[in-house]
């Protein structure tokens, strides 16, 4: 069966794009969520939109699932490939195809790199805002798959806000226009529905971005608090000002220790929790703004403030926040990033949970947060070697996850169900919402053949799920409303 | 509030067995907007189920029913200094948070700020069976299962009766001044996509009769700033300006037969047809009032030609295909959804598009 295929598909793909020898396949085995592994039957490489509708419509005919998988940096295990189906890489359709600078678009294809956008952008005075950290490396197909975000975007908003059109390919083979060069268009807003949809929903082929003016200037003001709630009031207080920062990032202590040894960025060992909160702007903006934050900051009793002095300086206070994984990598043989968003007003009782957890299940995290907007990356420190560890990880992370939703949250802000989250989403959706995200697929792929059995679980997984866990009835905020 | 749900959820049962569809009112502001029912019909009033249901300023986020008036709504967030930044116009005092997600309309702010959609976090709504569901959440990054809250902005009631919303807010701008400039319309739209390629804080632009309209919002030294920058003369009815700009108060609504809106692409030049035309959002937004000598197929490939569509927003005579009619791949999705959300095609039937 494989060799028909592979027959097949050499018939309108050349030799080297189509994959199926098994230490050929091995690369394509996982994305960034190494701990979930999975052979494919095939890898193609396609480079034209015309090889990918080729590809789709033998998949549909030959009913072989199809995974689609950008640069692999994804952390969910969303392009975690199917044993018995096609892992459809998009790495080659890496082309800018046209840079709008008047009316400040651009149109490029889904391989190319999120940052390689913003830096062609550069001649113009623009760029594409949304900068998950793995920028320099994810895919921009990747990013509308995910609906990824990064520290800007209190200020700038997630890819579904800086998205204006995409080609879309259906399991098919039919080409779909969603959006337009417009800021809006007629009928149903597929282009939200599309972005996040994890590769379940079509092949995106052709993608047009917005770009936005470079700020003329940013400026970072650092605050050190001996007490993680104080940090979270110097939050509220900044946003209740009307100020809106482009960047509002907190670290807990183990965090601090462990980049401050990692790269001396000059932080604070004492304190419980920093603040880096970034203004960016005219230079009169960020001149009014920073002397506002600053006061905020001390008034919310911050033990130490520091601001940028110049562009070397802050791009050094920043490097200890960009660190925290190398820094996680340095300090545990292993560790398992979480995302979970939630309300800001819990931060300090989800940190205590998760404290408890820690000391429960012996193992380390550190807590790298998105303040503006609630996003917490837990990073749980565990040695994949010691039997048993990563299934402690796994069980304490979930934990945490449970603990985002019942805080009034969500199980995943920016990195996508994909293969690891599927067991939540039984927690955080009821039955109607499930069926109904299982309604939207069939409208879009009625045979299930685009990247099968992620994302949504099927109800019989969470019945099974459900009949596992004995519920004490104890929720940990009993009285917020579960919207 | 529960027992107002019981009475929808009964109300679309009831439409379902008597196959008979429910047209969703709420405030009956926006009634003039979109295809009229063409068939057999009840009206669902879903004024009742309104309040604000959650604020919390500092988290920058609202959740209200959606029969909540849009002025309530408005002056609960001006009492904390925040807005709804897409400035939704209400075309009527009696206007809901509910119609204006449904007809996704957005005001002067869009080009700046984002639109409903880009605010809109998560729905309570019910489907076309009278299911109780919930989508997305009161967090501002949410990636859980997909975007089903943003896929109900503008879908005109035709996927479900909304029953609550939840909204990312933002502070207003401490300090705001319009700009009045005397240019051609060639050279307007020139200048607004230059200035909005410019770290600015522009937050709206208006151009009629050889006169472009800036407003500036921020802080006080950038408006000031900006100011000496773009020249011009300061208006003083500034607000009130905007205001009729929103609600098409001002004089350029005020006549003419038909009303159309072509949302196109910012940069295109002046667009070559007959009658009297106001731009907003940087050139984005075309409205136009022509008279009957220009067929609906010329303005609608005309807005194709410059990257958008076309809508015939308001007008006096029989509204039949009201929005820019769709290529057949993306109706046959259209048709899908909405088969999955409304399988008896009770809610709003040929609100959107005559085929559903």
């Amino acid at each position: 069966m494989v060799h028909d295929l592979v027959n097949q598909l050499r018939s309108f793909l050349p030799p080297e794009a189509v994959l199926f020898e098994t230490e050929d396949l091995k690369p394509y085995e996982c994305d960034g969520l190494s701990a979930y592994r999975q052979t494919p039957l095939l890898v193609v490489l396609p480079q034209t939109e015309k090889q990918i509708i080729q590809v789709l419509q033998l998949c549909y005919k030959t009913k072989t699932p199809v995974v689609a998988r950008g640069a692999g940096t994804g952390l969910s295990g969303g392009a975690l490939p199917h044993a018995e189906g096609v892992l459809m890489s998009l790495a080659k359709l890496n082309q800018i195809v046209e840079i709008d600078a008047a009316a400040r678009t651009a149109r490029v294809q889904p391989g190319v790199r999120n940052l390689a956008i913003s830096e062609a952008a550069v001649p113009y005075g623009l760029y594409y805002a949304p900068d998950p950290s793995s920028q320099i490396a994810c895919s921009i197909g990747g990013n509308v798959a995910e609906n990824s975000g990064g520290v800007h975007c209190l200020k700038y908003g997630l890819t579904v806000h800086n998205i204006l059109k995409l080609r879309v390919l259906t399991i098919d083979g039919e080409c779909l226009e969603i959006g337009g060069q417009s800021l809006d268009s007629a009928g149903f807003d597929l282009l939200a529905l599309m972005t996040g949809s994890e590769g379940m929903l079509g092949i995106v082929t052709e993608i047009t971005v917005k770009l936005i003016p470079v700020p003329e200037k940013a400026q970072l003001v650092m605050a050190g608090f001996d007490d993680v709630q104080k940090a979270g009031n110097a939050v509220a207080n900044v946003i209740a000002a009307g100020i809106i920062p482009a960047g509002m990032e907190m670290m807990d202590k183990i965090t601090i220790h462990a980049v401050e040894e990692f790269l001396q960025a000059g932080y604070d060992l004492d304190a419980a929790a920093i603040l880096l909160c970034e203004s960016d702007g005219s230079v009169e903006e960020v001149a009014d703004e920073i002397e506002r934050i600053n006061t905020i900051m001390l008034k919310s009793g911050a033990t130490k403030v520091s601001l940028s002095r110049n562009e070397a300086e802050r791009l050094s206070f920043w490097a200890g926040r960009k660190a925290a994984f190398p820094a996680a990598g340095r300090v545990s043989p292993d560790y398992y990033c979480m995302d979970g968003t939630i309300p800001r007003k819990h931060l300090a009782d989800v940190l205590r949970g998760i404290e408890e957890l820690s000391v429960e299940y012996g193992l380390r995290c550190m807590n790298v947060f998105h303040a503006g907007d609630g996003n917490l990356h837990p990073l749980i420190l565990y040695d994949a070697n010691q039997p048993g560890e990563l299934e402690r990880t796994e069980e304490f992370g979930g934990k945490i996850l449970e603990m985002c939703i019942h805080a009034g949250g969500t199980i995943t802000g920016e990195h996508g169900v994909g293969m690891e989250k599927i067991n939540q989403m039984c927690s955080q959706f009821r039955t109607g919402e499930l069926e109904m995200f299982h309604a939207v697929k069939a409208a879009f792929d009625a045979e299930g053949l685009l990247n099968p059995g992620k994302a949504v679980p099927t109800l019989h997984r969470c019945a099974e799920l459900g009949a596992m866990h004995v519920h004490s009835g104890e929720e940990r905020f009993p009285d917020l409303p579960r919207f | 509030m529960q027992s107002i749900i019981d009475q929808y959820q009964v109300a679309i049962q009831a439409a379902v067995e008597s196959k008979t569809p429910v047209q969703i009112c709420g405030g009956n502001s926006k009634n003039f907007y979109g295809n009229p029912l063409t068939v057999n019909h009840d009206v669902l009033d879903v004024s009742a189920y309104s309040g604000i249901v959650e604020y919390e300023p500092t988290e920058l986020v609202v959740t209200a029913r959606a029969g909540t008036r849009l002025a309530d709504l408005e002056a609960a967030l001006n009492q904390q200094g925040q807005m709804l930044a897409f400035e939704p116009p209400c075309f009527g005092k009696a206007a809901t948070l509910g119609g204006c997600v449904a007809t996704g309309l957005s005001g002067p702010r869009r080009a700046a700020a984002g639109a409903v959609r880009d605010f809109v976090l998560g729905v309570r709504m019910l489907d076309g069976s009278g299911k109780d569901l919930r989508f997305g959440g009161q967090v501002m990054k949410n990636v859980a299962g997909y975007d089903v809250s943003r896929l109900m902005v503008g879908s005109l009631g035709t996927l479900g009766v909304l029953l609550e919303v939840s909204l990312k807010v933002l502070p207003q701008s401490s300090a705001g001044i319009t700009l009045r400039l005397r240019m051609d319309e060639a050279q307007a739209i020139d200048k607004m996509n230059q200035w909005a390629g410019q770290p600015l804080p522009i937050s709206a632009t208006c151009f009629y009769r050889d006169e472009l309209f800036i407003r500036l919002s921020g802080a006080k030294p950038a408006v000031h700033a900006a100011q000496t920058i773009l020249g011009g003369d300061m208006l003083t009815n500034s607000s009130a300006f905007w205001t009729s700009v929103r609600e098409q108060t001002h004089n350029f609504f005020q006549s003419g037969k038909s009303l159309w809106r072509l949302s196109i692409k910012s940069t295109s030049a002046p667009l070559s047809l007959p009658g009297r035309q106001l731009i907003e959002w940087n050139g984005a937004l075309r409205w136009l009032i022509c008279d009957e000598t220009v067929t609906a197929e010329t303005i609608r490939q005309v807005a194709k030609d410059a990257g958008g569509h076309a809508t015939l927003f308001r007008t006096d005579e029989e509204r039949r295909q009201v929005f820019h009619p769709l290529d057949p791949g993306m109706m046959k999705i259209h048709r899908a959804l909405k088969q999955k959300f409304d399988p008896a095609g009770i809610l709003n039937p040929g609100r959107l598009y005559p085929e559903f």
